[in-house]
């Protein structure tokens, strides 16, 4: 046990790596997952064709594929070879962002459809009511399943150690493993608590905002999350 | 101001509307009775534009919903064309259709900012107006669900309002509500009919309502119209056996 | 150099094929670990209440955390008490444990959703509690969440490839191999990604299907 602090040390070194890479691939989850989602619901066919096989694309491959792809095959064909952190954000949100787009389509399918008639007697404009309309709505919906996506995501970040980034999982396997190796047990003990502290912190701010968005649509946080949240005996 | 003519209307194999014709003038208050079913609501929903004619023409105001004028010949018509002509026509639903996401003034400003220009103040002092009203000055801040039925209902009427249409389709606005609410929103209908010159086309099931309110009532069953008169002929005197029928059951109720 | 060489792809086809026979076998065997441990889970889940935060605590925390550290964890772990064991055996164990959580949140959710009444009528029978389980509740709640536990399947098979953190030569272990023994990545991986959404493509609109047929009834 007297090691646990060079333990934590070490960890801590790869942890600036495994939040970059759990931020940037949320952002750009979000920014697919919305782009896709609408796009699966275009009235342009070719538009909804693209989207179609871009999701089942993703969804229909292995995670860890797509990341040697990009690593390895990618630079052959493009010509050059991205900063790995970024190649990592990549897959992490190409590949995120594809179930994403199921969430949006979804949520903006549950929106009544008496909401969008309601906007079309007023007049509004096809943009305006889905960004006015129907979007604020469906947000509400998203939020609960973009939680559970999210902490996929951070947990995908430990992938990132098979392609030599120095995320907290490779801080473990290769620095600390190979050095005090009968300590295993700390060692990954202490990784795991670490990667659970952090998808409490991811929990508690989509809590927050669910709470937030679903005031504004005048509602207590919807039943499935209450459900999420009496079921989750940690949270 | 409305003009119906030779109107068909299909949902798959299911004809709801066939050879329809009929007109309204301007400021006239029309009332459209008969069961459910009959397609009461389907004729609301065309002139919304929230459904689409399978033959025949709807005009409003000497314009076509579904078709313009391009160099003398007529082409199906364009978004531009109707939104221009769904300007002129507000709609009131069963369900209130209020925005959730938005608190009552809100609701109220976001078409008039968004549609016709107007500056959020000018939306903003019309929206006093127009619930000061409908009697529901002091909740420009309330959210919609923290309202009742009845006072959902009043703002979504002021919504429609804030359009400044010149056509009003009011779709049973009160058949959602608890009995005890149905009276202050039948009296702010009254009300709206006698100080305004709109054009008021609704479906109700209000008998007492559709007298005193209407210009003329129009009887419908399966699709068509099978009586067309004053109110206090077609209340008293009905022609039909099957309107008669119908107003029977309606006043047993 | 060509980017695509049709005849070295034919070449390492076999070698590829061959890695997913492990997979496959991982697949097979992870999901039936995690069809069983799911439903202890989920039936201790509804147990005294110790025994159901204990539980709930550990389905949490392994859902929370990343199958790769859990991985590891057992493949560095068991050595330490002295159990050593192939790393694929070590693989398919991570894998039904991981899954198992989540397969137990499915049974959770079926066995919610067999009525109350269900469970009073077995009751007034005075059935012992062991066959109220096994001859009321479960065959009305796993029929329904066949479909779930489907998907869960898919996602595993997708998962596998992260076992050749451990060293086991399933697919993309064998894409490593002849991959770098040529320095030829774009027709591995291009056709390792290929044999996956092949087999899981079908496989999950084969879900969908199902899903569609018992939303129906
Ligand atoms: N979207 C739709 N799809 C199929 N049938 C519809 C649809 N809307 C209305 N109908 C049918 O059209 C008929 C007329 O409906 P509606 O206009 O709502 O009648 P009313 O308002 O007089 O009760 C009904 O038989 C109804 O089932
Ligand atoms: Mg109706």
């Amino acid at each position: 046990m007297d090691n646990l602090g060079t333990f934590l040390s070490v960890l801590s070194q790869g942890l600036p790596f495994t939040i970059i890479a759990t931020v940037g691939g949320i952002a750009l989850t979000i920014v697919l997952s919305f782009v896709a989602g609408l796009a699966l619901l275009s009235s342009s066919r070719t538009v909804r064709i693209i989207a179609r096989v871009y999701v089942e694309g993703l969804r229909g491959t292995s995670e860890v594929v797509q990341l040697f792809w990009i690593f390895f095959a990618l630079p052959v064909l493009v010509g050059f070879q991205i900063v790995p952190i970024w190649a990592g954000i990549l897959v992490l949100g190409l590949n995120h962002g594809a179930y994403g787009a199921e969430i949006v389509r979804g949520a903006v399918q549950s929106v009544p459809r008496a909401q969008i008639e309601g906007a079309i007697a007023l007049n509004l404009t096809p943009a305006q009511r889905m960004r006015r309309v129907v979007l604020p709505q469906a947000v509400v919906e998203m939020l609960p399943p973009f939680n559970n996506l999210f902490i996929q995501l951070l947990k995908s970040t430990a992938l990132l150690s098979f392609v030599s980034i120095n995320e907290i999982t490779r801080q473990a396997q290769q620095v600390l493993v190979p050095r005090f190796n009968p300590q295993a047990f700390e060692i990954f003990l202490l990784l795991l608590v670490m990667y659970l502290v952090m998808s409490l912190v991811i929990t508690a701010v989509m809590r927050t905002l669910e709470r937030v968005a679903a005031a504004r649509v005048g509602r207590t946080p919807s039943a499935r999350s209450r459900r999420q949240a009496t079921g989750a005996g940690v949270a | 101001m409305i003009e119906f003519d030779g109107v068909e209307k299909r949902f798959g194999d299911h004809v709801v509307l066939s050879e329809l014709s009929f007109a309204v003038a301007p400021g006239e208050h029309v009332c459209l009775i008969g069961p459910s079913g009959s397609g009461k609501t389907t004729i609301l929903r065309l002139l919304m534009t929230l459904e689409k004619v399978d033959a025949g023409t709807i005009t409003v105001g000497g314009t076509s919903l579904s078709h313009m004028d391009k160099g003398g010949t007529l082409v199906p018509a364009d978004d531009k064309h109707v939104r221009e002509v769904r300007k002129r026509i507000g709609m009131v639903f069963q369900q209130f259709n209020l925005f959730p996401n938005m608190t009552v003034r809100g609701n109220l400003i976001e078409a008039p900012t968004r549609v016709l220009g107007l500056s959020k103040e000018e939306a903003t002092a019309r929206a006093q107006e127009l619930l000061d009203l409908v009697g529901l000055g002091d909740r420009m801040d309330s959210h919609p669900t923290q309202l009742s039925g009845g006072q959902q209902q009043r703002v979504a009427i002021a919504r429609a309002l804030a359009m400044r249409p010149d056509v009003l389709l009011l779709d049973e606005v009160t058949s959602a509500l608890d009995p005890e609410l149905v009276a202050g929103v039948l009296t702010l209908l009254r009300d709206l009919g006698a100080s305004t010159d709109i054009t008021f086309l609704c479906v109700t099931h209000e008998m007492g309502f559709a007298r005193d309110f209407s210009d003329r009532v129009m009887m419908f069953d399966g699709g068509r119209v099978i009586e067309d008169a004053a109110p206090e002929k077609l209340f008293t005197a009905p022609e039909h056996e099957r309107t008669r029928a119908f107003l029977h059951a309606v006043v047993d109720r | 150099m060509n980017v695509w060489d049709w005849n070295f792809a034919g070449q390492i086809i076999p070698a590829l094929l061959n890695g997913l026979r492990i997979t496959l076998v991982a697949t097979v065997l992870g999901s039936l670990i995690a069809f069983v441990l799911g439903l202890v889970l989920a039936i201790l889940g509804r147990g005294p209440r110790p025994v159901r935060i204990v539980v709930r605590a550990v389905v949490e925390f392994v859902r929370s955390t990343p199958l790769l550290v859990q991985v590891y964890f057992l493949f560095f772990v068991l050595p330490t008490f002295g159990v050593v064991l192939p790393a694929l055996t070590v693989g398919v164990l991570a894998l039904g444990l991981h899954y198992a959580t989540y397969t137990s949140e499915v049974y959770r959710a079926g066995i919610d959703a067999v009525p109350r009444g269900q469970w009073e009528a077995a009751t007034a029978l005075s059935l012992p509690r062991s066959r109220v389980w096994t001859g009321v509740v479960l065959p009305q709640a796993v029929p329904r969440v066949l479909p779930a536990l489907g998907n869960y399947v898919i996602s595993m098979f997708k998962e596998t490839p992260l076992l050749i953190g451990i060293g086991v030569l399933d697919i993309v272990g064998q894409v490593r191999e002849v991959g770098g023994q040529s320095f030829r990545y774009v027709e591995a991986y291009t056709i390792a990604g290929l044999l996956f959404l092949l087999l899981s493509y079908p496989a999950s609109l084969a879900v969908r299907r199902l899903e569609r047929r018992r939303a129906v009834r």
